[in-house]
């Protein structure tokens, strides 16, 4: 049994959005970099457990990106990683990077491909179901449990006010959210070994960049809180009638 | 060419979400100079004609029951058939948990250049630059699609959606299908709730409610405003309330008219999954609470007395009404 996961690098969550260049570039300055939370907490950390319950299960780590994603790789091999794969390319666009994933996941032949349900930057909540159609492999998102019976996965995912389970035969692509595992922290011993777990690093397969991103814009500052008296309820209410019209 | 507008369905019928897109991709064709027209799959019993309410002057059905479950690699098949065989070079689908399975599938298809969160119309004086909200909604990206086809999925509840008057041609279509690869075993709906992603009101609780017995303050206010209900990420992980209620950066984001947060203090990963909410009112002991600086409207209080009063004062308008 072979898992991929697929390791996107983010701003921690509480890093202050700014841009520089003319607003064509994230301001990198101060932010501290983190393992894209949905990546590590869920589809990582399950891909972990799924080892534990069964030691042939192989685990491998791939991530779109230059040598500054190494640090990140290191921790996701702390984590319970067997071995990675960096592709050493930078691209905002989700096709090219969906693109170079396929090819990876293509020459590994993984039974499981799992991704975070999208990466707190870009929120493109994307690869997954490209990488899914590249492969040609059924893909479930939002997946919020996912069990193993041999070569057949029942997935629990999320579904507008409520949830469907389905099964599927192995291979599949599953993006994965809250409740499909929860977080851990790497332990020492994880940490030693993850030096010297290989980090191969491949160069990208030719594919196109179909989009691309012009600027960014910070949303206009709140005009400020209207407070009301505690003792004045009815004057919030005649303020969301009357003047914010939402009840 | 023309805009092709996917159309969700549950249960047999439109989500309110699909009128959204409907509204919008009018726009879009509108400003292209083109026609737009809608792709539904699977049956539906709502009439499909008076899709035309919203600009739509065609609407492809492919009314076949096995597509009633969303099976992403069965459904790409499908409308990368329909953007074929229409013509169509836009294609808008809604951001929500269909379009989240699907609309970047179809994309890989077709090789068609995606942006996905969109927030407004595509800025088509010079290209195609579509805006869409990054870092949870912190900021926003213009993003150009640079290829032929191009896929916009829309955020739910970020555009007003508008019907006038109208009749489409409705034209079956018929594509040849492969059997799913996905045996749906259950579905499991939250019956007689308001779904959080679609809600006009999210009234959300959070610590400040002390308990998960304590909830009926906030039920009671919720009920008066048909409202959804959430929590923050510590009352889902203690369990006071089940934890597809937990809004915020790794739980729901939601986009509603309105957001009432009592006893949240409003740590910067609950705001990024309500800070695409239209109007945001806090309430909460605390003064100090960083919520009230993301809030248009705020009351510094005890929400066990203030709740209360907050839904009797709702009810008293209504009945005025």
């Amino acid at each position: 049994m072979k898992i991929l996961v697929c390791i996107s690098k983010t701003p921690d969550t509480t890093s202050k959005i700014a841009f520089t260049d003319g607003n064509k570039k994230f301001d990198e300055a101060g932010v501290q970099w983190i393992i894209n939370p949905y990546d590590e907490w869920y589809s990582l950390v399950r891909a972990i457990e799924l080892k534990e319950k069964d030691a042939s299960v192989t685990i491998h780590l791939v991530t779109v990106g230059g040598a500054d994603c190494d640090p990140i790789i290191r921790k996701a091999l702390a984590l319970g990683g067997d071995e990675a794969i960096r592709v050493n390319a930078d691209s905002t666009d989700s096709y090219f990077i969906a693109a170079q994933i396929a090819d990876v996941a293509k020459k590994g032949g993984y039974d499981l491909i799992f991704t975070g349900k999208e990466a707190i930057d870009y929120n493109g909540s994307s690869i997954g179901g490209m990488v899914a159609e590249l492969v040609d492999a059924p893909y479930i998102s939002l997946a919020t449990l996912f069990e193993l019976n041999g070569t057949t996965a029942t997935i629990t995912r999320e579904i507008e006010g409520g949830e469907e389970v389905a099964e599927v035969s192995l291979p599949v692509v599953v993006s994965c959210q809250k409740g499909v595992a929860e977080q851990r922290i790497p332990n020492m011993r994880g940490i030693m070994a993850a030096r010297t777990k290989p980090l191969q690093v491949v160069e990208p397969v030719a594919a196109d960049n179909l989009t691309s991103v012009v600027n960014f814009e910070l949303p206009p500052a709140k005009a400020g809180v209207k407070l009301v008296d505690a003792d004045n309820v009815a004057e919030l209410v005649r303020l969301l009638h009357e003047e914010a019209k939402v009840i | 060419m023309s805009v092709l507008i996917f159309v969700d369905q549950t249960e047999n019928h439109i989500k309110k979400a699909s009128y959204e897109v409907l509204t919008y991709g009018a726009q879009v064709a509108k400003q292209m100079g083109t026609t737009a027209e809608a792709l539904v799959l699977g049956t539906v019993n709502d009439d499909l004609a008076s899709l035309g309410k919203y600009g739509i002057t065609k609407v492809h059905q492919v009314a076949n029951e096995s597509l009633n479950h969303v099976d992403s690699q069965l459904y790409a098949k499908v409308i990368a058939e329909a953007v074929t065989a229409s013509g169509a070079n836009v294609l808008i689908f809604s951001h929500n948990q269909t379009g989240k399975a699907v609309a970047a599938r179809v994309a890989a298809r077709l090789k068609a250049g995606i942006v996905t969160g969109a927030c407004a119309l595509p800025d088509t004086s010079n290209g195609f630059v579509v805006r869409k909200t990054v870092f949870s909604g912190k900021a926003y990206a213009n993003v150009s699609i640079n290829s032929p086809v191009k896929i916009i999925s829309l955020n739910p509840n970020s555009y007003q959606t508008v019907a006038g008057q109208g009749t489409a041609e409705v034209s079956a279509l018929n594509v040849p299908l492969d059997a799913s690869k996905v045996k749906v075993t259950a579905v499991n709906k939250v019956s007689g709730e308001v779904p959080l992603t679609e809600a006009d009101v999210v009234v959300s609780g959070g610590r400040g409610l002390k308990g998960p017995e304590n909830w009926g303050v906030l039920l009671d206010l919720a009920k008066e405003l048909h409202a959804a209900t959430a929590c923050s990420r510590p009352v889902g992980d203690a369990h006071w309330r089940p934890h597809h209620e937990h809004v915020g950066q790794t739980g729901v984001q939601v986009a509603p008219n309105l957001y009432i947060a009592l006893g949240i203090s409003g740590a910067i990963q609950h705001l990024a999954g309500v800070n695409r909410s239209k109007v945001i009112v806090v309430i909460n002991k605390d003064p100090e609470a960083p919520f009230f600086k993301a809030a248009d409207y705020g009351i510094v209080g005890d929400l066990f007395e203030v709740v209360p009063k907050l839904t009797e004062e709702i009810r008293k308008m209504k009945a005025s009404a």
